[in-house]
């Protein structure tokens, strides 16, 4: 029964890591370079990409034009830079042990 | 206590989920009934379908990975207390996992002392009350659990997340030497800290070298501590008979004009989470498009972090060239702060921490 449960069991999938590194995306949505790892699925990366230019563009449909914009998750930092429409988008996991910032006075 | 505690075991490994049901219903005293799935819909499917109080999940399985579940489970059943049991190691999974509001991560025991821990904790985490205190401590305040390090003249760095606001304390052989908060250091810092009653908790690696702010003893600074509750506690009481109607009727544009006064805001845009709610703001001539585009872009990304699963959007910050703004979501109510260019990324963050905690507050 062991060896039949052994033989017969799906592989689990691979866990997506959070990836460091950043691309570059166009206004219509298109991927241009990556230093994304590959591991990481193209999938995500367009959605990241798509969502942050939708952002630029309805800002600047608010009257309140943004050149960077920056998004705090729990375990992730975007940082997203407007290309002419495009933008250039910089990932980096955050961790649990990241130091606090040191109060300046 | 519970009567009869419900638990639920998802593995892909039918093996181990045989051995673990077997463990957990009968080693530990609230004798649980102990369920178990060995896929993710399977899981979801029983939390549907009956009530549990704990579930236990592996990271690494087949079609939908513990992360997807957890995420479906935190959301969907706020109550419900969540442990990973995994062979992975890596940290970058403990982060998100806590990012996503597990209350533990463990990694699967190897020997009898490791599985006996596993097992009590489960035992803690089945016997914790419903209602406040710490993930990650149950059922202890915080000044349970600085006296407990003080006691064991231990040396670490306290770190205690409530919202958006994260506070540290630095403990070096049983004394209390240091303590951040936002915008507040040393003992103001430590005393806002302990007023928190509800967040997470985590125990850095001893910082050693750290400047010594505090030289009260941790006594001194509990009974302190305790003094400023009771004083804070005698005025709530008598709070309500001056008048709580009238605090009650006071709109929020009186503490978005005093938000107003902090370092560099130029204007403050606060809707509620509803999408029928209305808005307020100071310092905007014509807030609706800024609210339109606020209230789509952290629904986009909050949507967006959970595909992704690294937990909640903590914050957003935008810069253009007339101004800089952060968005945050803060209780019931999301802000929108415009800042004016000149500050500085860190002088801006600092400040929109200050925001939070005042509006939350």
């Amino acid at each position: 029964m062991g060896l039949l449960t052994f033989l017969t069991r799906a592989d689990p999938t691979q866990l997506v890591h959070l990836p460091s590194g950043s691309f570059t995306i166009d206004r219509e949505g298109t991927i241009l370079t990556s230093t994304v790892p590959q591991s990481f699925p193209s999938g995500r990366m367009q959605d990241i990409g798509e969502q942050v230019i939708a952002s630029f563009e309805a800002a600047k449909q608010a009257q309140m034009p943004l050149a960077e914009i920056i998004v705090y998750y729990a375990a992730l930092k975007v940082l997203a830079r407007e290309l002419r429409g495009g933008a250039i988008i910089f990932l980096m996991p955050q961790s649990l042990n990241q130091p606090l910032r040191r109060n300046k006075n | 206590m519970l009567t009869q505690p419900k638990i639920l075991l998802l593995d892909d490994d039918q093996d181990f989920l045989d051995l673990y049901r077997e463990m957990l219903s009968q080693h530990l005293s609230c004798l649980p009934d102990v369920r178990t799935a060995s896929t993710g819909a399977r899981a979801l499917a029983m939390l549907e379908s009956e009530p549990f109080h704990l579930i236990i999940v592996d990271l690494n399985m087949p079609k939908m990975d513990g992360l997807q579940v957890l995420s479906i489970a935190r959301r969907k059943y706020p109550e419900l207390r969540l442990v990973i049991l995994t062979a992975i190691r890596e940290e970058q999974f403990r982060t998100r996992a806590y990012a996503m509001g597990v209350d533990q991560y463990w990694i699967k025991p190897e020997s009898d002392q490791e599985m006996g821990l596993f097992m009590e904790s489960i035992e803690s985490l089945l016997n914790r009350e419903a209602n406040g205190g710490f993930r990650g401590v149950q059922s202890k305040s915080l000044v349970d659990i600085v006296q407990l390090e003080c006691l064991s003249q231990s040396s670490t760095v306290l770190k205690i997340t409530n919202g958006m606001a994260v506070g540290k304390i630095w403990i070096q052989n049983g004394e209390v030497i240091h303590a951040e908060a936002p915008g507040l250091t040393a003992e103001p810092a430590f005393q806002r800290i302990l007023t928190w009653k509800t967040g997470s908790f985590e125990n850095l690696t001893a910082d050693l070298a750290h400047p010594r702010t505090i030289f009260t003893s941790y006594q001194g600074l509990l009974l302190n501590t305790a003094q400023a509750f009771d004083e804070a506690a005698s005025q709530i009481l008598e709070a309500p008979r001056e008048g709580s109607a009238a605090a009650e009727a006071a709109s929020t544009a009186p503490r978005l004009a005093e938000l107003s006064q902090l370092n560099g805001v130029e204007f403050v845009l606060a809707l509620g989470t509803d999408k029928n709610s209305t808005q307020d703001s100071w310092g905007l001539e014509n807030p609706k498009p800024v609210a339109e585009w606020m209230r789509k872009t952290l629904e986009n990304f909050n949507s967006l972090g959970d595909r992704l699963q690294v937990g909640q959007l903590q914050q957003l910050i935008g810069t253009g060239p007339q101004r800089k703004i952060a968005v945050a979501a803060s209780g019931k109510s999301e802000l929108c702060v415009g800042f004016s260019p000149s500050l500085s990324a860190e002088e801006l963050r600092e400040t929109m921490k200050n925001i939070l905690t005042k509006w939350a507050s």
